[in-house]
């Protein structure tokens, strides 16, 4: 077992976990994106960042990556971090407003306003679907694509995926939802509007238990009224 | 890129050819003991096609039990790789501090308005395509611009046309070891 | 070549090479790396060559071909042996009358490096200012060495060190020797070589451990790494096989970025020559050493410089950087032990065990040991590599060595550490240069890359310039860092066309702080460098750009317009180079740009030979 202290109370754990384990346990709440139960942690979205070790030396780390250490200590809501998660939220918000789950996040943090250049962008590349995809769908039917400001998520080629099994895992995990419906283009990926959103297409009578891939979902729709 | 601007100087396969997968499994079984294999094996795929053609990546991926998606990944992940067939000639600005401090932009414009090209592009006519580097370590030399593996030190704005016009008439000389290399 | 299958095979075999050196016999030495060819030194040799065949004097006159010797600006250039007589700037011509020269014994005044102050010739390289104050412990084998032959390599004190060590037989004291140099990282974050030896070695071994070069050089405007590995490849086998001996590693890689042609080629023939001599492979020289180094060429994309990212690189993956712990030295490639050191740190290695560890640590500084190799370039008068003891000041590098500014233009600051580093004003030139003060000053040391500024540079450029470099070369996993990246050139972006405001320059600021903080690999925790350390000298550079939409530097080209002075003759060169037919005027007339098609491309004051172009 492994001993360390988070917010100054001490706490054991297995060796091998994380430090949001670790905080989770003890009930301290930290936001995340990017992470779930039962997909490997990944890190990408650095909301989960947490402050360790002392000053001068003290940093901040992703607490769903770093493993515990013994001594550790750990603070999980220091102004330092404060001030980072809200930036980084600012920068979620100025780049994905539309998301439900960023705009909850923001608001609880206390963001009034956004100081970038407003853009639309849908996906925010925390890589939960590629996961999703991967380690429980057995399917690598979608994955990253190249690197920087041009990194995306998609299939190879951007043309429909052999291995793509239309589960709509990828849509079920995506908080933000870039992923957009095949509506009247089979060859185009799958769309996940509805995850955010309540599809009332789902509660008329002929969709039944249908996925909106399948058939026009509300995102398209709204889409094509605007 | 600049395996590629080695491989300029031979017999390259015309992008319209198909892809035979007999010489995709040839090089793959070269390099199956090596390390970083599938980095290299892309690498050559390119010296070869000039680019890398969507079928090769199949068969790569068919071939070495990797997921396409991986593949995919690798293939854009890196800088020198290019997923679209290249033109002619290959010129290549050099845009490492170096170089930008004593003007290698302006030099980029220059050949970004002569070609009406963007950095990445081929011209319509498949003759130049344009690329850019971030360091090639002549920084001494700066700003350097690289044309089918010919080297062309100190190079300002108004010299573009000059370059274009040698690269036209192939009339550069490449130095020995990026004939050797490659 | 046979294989040598013993300590004392290989002894004997380094002995009958040092005895068959030839000191006396005149040589042509040709650097001929990357910069030295692009520059023309291939006909330089093939003059040189042809030349002594056709006069008959392969007896008197040889020729070696090397990698580079540092002064590229100079280049091609030749230096006669044994006399050191220095040519640079050499042509097909010149090279024919140096033949004839040397075959006579006799030294040509007018072909000589002038002194930039007094403009007499100075003969002998040692006595060039650019190369008189500098300390080249490891370039100056580049002068010796002909990259291509192991033979010239052993006749300089080759493959000795590890034969002490292999003599010595302990691995404990080969770490403790290294920890005793005080040698650290030269890839830039200084780590002490000799710890992260000993924790490889305290690995356990059942699976193998590897050992790896980083010749990843990505910091644009640094290039010491190519020129070692090009023109000493032996070096760094040397250096790799002490550490394995050292570490109980079973396999190296060197990780070449692909950019760089002729080292890739020139250690490719190094590996396959300590092969066949049977200096790599099973039971080295039966002592039960087994080692193998391969060469995995990288394909173009800066963080693989970060150890992670090149792991995964090296695996056949996409280069992104993962969290750290696990170190490498746990588990890196495969999850085996890995030790990752920098091209400049293998090429110490064999030189601490030549001079022992006590005298190698009495170059430098307390806790900053050795030489370290910058690649002085920019707006400097002597731009190439130069090999300094660590701790010496900025002053000396950027004047005594650089030969200070091109032209009348002050030199306002230099760049170190490449986009992971910061700008250092002229103020602070006093500065010693270590790991320790350039950190503190907001900089890093990096790899080595020393970009020298100048008044004409505008710093808000500078930063956006990296930022732009940072945000196509991130691996783009951290949000923080894709997305910050961005908005940092986005705002830079803003401030350079004078449409920024002091509330985004505060924007600014705070976010390059986050960014630094919340990243995971070294790549986005440096990348605000380039704009914190331009903020904290150089905000009045910024203020200039937002309070008056100016551009000091003449550089932001939407804030600057090109006029012409009343200097102007009327030639007509500016008129003819212009590209968007802004320039009107008569011949012997004072001519006009039109602000309205004028491009600012810049070709009318590069071809202006009177200085009748005004930028402001």
């Amino acid at each position: 077992m492994i001993n360390l202290f988070i917010n100054g109370l001490p706490v054991s754990v297995e060796e091998g976990s994380t430090l949001l384990e670790a905080a989770r346990f003890l009930g301290f709440p930290i936001p995340t994106l990017c992470h779930k139960d039962g997909l490997s942690p990944y890190g990408a979205c650095r909301l989960c960042v947490v402050e360790i070790g002392e000053e001068p030396k003290a940093k901040l780390v992703s607490s769903c990556t770093y493993p515990a250490e013994e001594g550790l200590k750990v603070r999980t809501a220091s102004s330092r971090v404060v001030r980072a998660r809200r930036m980084v939220l600012e920068l979620l918000l100025a780049s994905c407003p539309q998301s439900k789950i960023i705009q909850d996040l923001a608001s609880a943090h206390g963001i009034r306003q956004q100081r970038f250049k407003q853009e639309h962008e849908d996906c925010i590349l925390c890589g939960l679907c590629v996961r999703m995809c991967q380690e429980q769908m057995m399917a690598k039917a979608i994955g990253f694509r190249s690197r920087g400001e041009k990194r995306s998520i998609g299939t190879p080629f951007d043309i429909k995926s052999e291995e793509c099994r239309l589960c709509g895992g990828c849509m079920y995990v995506c908080p933000a939802c870039q992923l957009r419906c095949t509506y009247t283009e089979p060859e185009r990926p799958i769309c996940g509007g509805c995850a955010n959103l309540t599809p009332p297409c789902l509660e008329k009578r002929q969709f039944d238990d249908m996925m909106c891939f399948m058939d026009p979902c509300v995102a398209c729709e709204i889409q094509k009224e605007g | 890129m600049i395996q590629d601007i080695a491989a300029s100087g031979k017999q390259q396969v015309s992008p319209h050819e198909t892809v035979d997968s007999k010489g995709i499994v040839r090089i793959l079984n070269g390099h199956r003991q090596q390390r970083g294999g599938l980095i290299s094996v892309l690498g050559e795929i390119q010296s070869q096609y000039g680019y890398l053609p969507e079928d090769a990546l199949r068969v790569v991926a068919d071939e070495t039990g990797n997921s396409l998606v991986d593949v995919y990944g690798v293939a854009t992940f890196y800088r020198s790789f290019r997923l679209q067939p290249r033109g002619k000639h290959l010129i290549c600005v050099c845009l490492g501090t170096a170089c930008h401090v004593r003007g290698a932009p302006m030099v980029v414009e220059e050949f970004e308005r002569r070609l009406a090209i963007q950095p990445g592009q081929t011209t319509p006519d498949r003759e130049f395509t344009l690329e850019t580097v971030n360091c090639l370590g002549a920084c001494a030399l700066g700003p350097i611009v690289v044309v089918d593996g010919c080297y062309f030190p100190g190079v300002r704005a108004q010299d573009v046309g000059q370059i274009l016009e040698k690269a036209r008439l192939e009339r550069v000389e490449v130095p020995s070891m990026v004939a050797a290399s490659g | 070549m046979a294989s040598l299958n013993s300590i004392h095979h290989l002894k004997a075999f380094l002995g009958r090479l040092l005895g068959q050196r030839d000191l006396n016999t005149s040589t042509l030495v040709i650097p001929a790396g990357t910069c030295g060819r692009a520059s023309g030194a291939d006909l330089l040799i093939e003059t040189a060559r042809q030349e002594i065949l056709d006069r008959g004097l392969s007896e008197k006159v040889l020729v070696r071909t090397t990698g580079c010797h540092g002064f590229c600006e100079m280049e091609p250039s030749v230096l006669v042996e044994p006399d050191r007589t220095f040519y640079p700037k050499a042509d097909a011509d010149s090279m024919v009358r140096i033949v004839d020269a040397v075959a006579r014994g006799d030294v040509l005044e007018d072909l000589l490096f002038k002194s930039p102050e007094t403009a007499q010739p100075i003969r002998s390289a040692d006595d060039v200012p650019f190369f008189k104050g500098q300390n080249r412990t490891i370039l100056s084998h580049n002068e010796r060495v002909d990259p291509t032959s192991v033979e010239t390599y052993i006749e300089n004190g080759g493959y000795s060190a590890m034969v002490s060590v292999l003599e010595q037989g302990d691995p404990r004291w080969v770490v403790e020797e290294v920890k005793r140099s005080g040698l650290r990282g030269r890839g830039g974050a200084g780590f002490p070589t000799g710890l992260k030896w000993e924790l490889l070695a305290k690995q356990p071994n059942g699976n193998g451990k590897f050992l790896v070069c980083n010749a990843d050089e990505g910091d644009p405007g640094a290039y010491m790494d190519r020129s070692v590995l090009e023109g000493n490849p032996h070096s760094i086998i040397e250096g790799m096989l002490i550490g394995a001996f050292a570490t109980g590693a079973t396999e190296g890689i060197v990780y070449v970025r692909t950019e760089y042609p002729l080292a890739i080629l020139n250690l490719k023939m190094a590996l396959r020559q300590a092969y066949e001599l049977g200096l790599l492979g099973d039971n080295i020289l039966r002592t039960g050493l087994s080692f193998g180094i391969s060469l995995v060429k990288g394909a173009g994309a800066f963080v693989c410089g970060e150890e992670t990212a090149m792991i995964r690189s090296i695996e056949g993956k996409m280069g992104e950087p993962r969290q750290r712990p696990p170190f490498p030295v746990k588990r890196g490639i495969e999850g085996k032990p890995t030790l990752i050191n920098n091209v400049e740190t293998w090429a110490n290695i064999p030189i601490i065990f030549r001079m022992g560890s006590e005298e190698y640590a009495k170059t430098g500084t307390n806790g900053n040991s050795g030489t370290k190799i910058f690649s002085l370039v920019g707006k400097v008068k002597n731009t190439g590599l130069v090999e300094v003891p660590m701790g010496i000041t900025i002053k000396e590098i950027v004047y005594d060595i650089g030969g200070g500014p091109v032209g009348k233009v002050r030199i306002k600051a230099i760049q170190t550490g490449g986009p992971s580093g910061g700008c250092i004003p002229a103020e602070r030139f006093d500065l010693p240069i270590d790991y320790d003060s350039l950190t503190q000053a907001g900089s890093m040391m990096g790899s080595g890359g020393m970009i020298v500024m100048d008044e004409n540079t505008c710093m808000v450029d500078v930063a956006r310039y990296f930022m732009n470099f940072l945000k196509d070369e991130s691996c783009g996993k951290c949000f923080t860092c894709r997305k910050g990246t961005q908005r940092m050139f986005e705002l830079l972006d803003d401030f350079s066309k004078g449409k920024g405001t002091l509330a985004q320059l505060d924007l600014l600021e705070e976010l390059a702080q986050v960014v630094k903080d919340t990243t995971m690999c070294g790549l986005g925790q440096t990348a605000p460098n380039p704009v914190l350390s331009t903020l904290r000298y150089f905000r009045n550079e910024y203020l200039e750009h937002i309070e008056k939409a100016r551009c000091p530097a003449g550089v932001c080209k939407e804030l600057i317009t090109y006029s012409i002075n009343d200097k102007c003759v009327g030639c007509q060169a500016c008129l003819k180079a212009c590209a968007a037919g802004a320039i009107t005027g008569e011949k012997k007339r004072q001519h006009v740009i039109n602000p309205e098609l004028c491009i600012k491309c810049g070709v009318c004051k590069s071809v202006c030979k009177v200085e009748a172009i005004d930028v402001a």
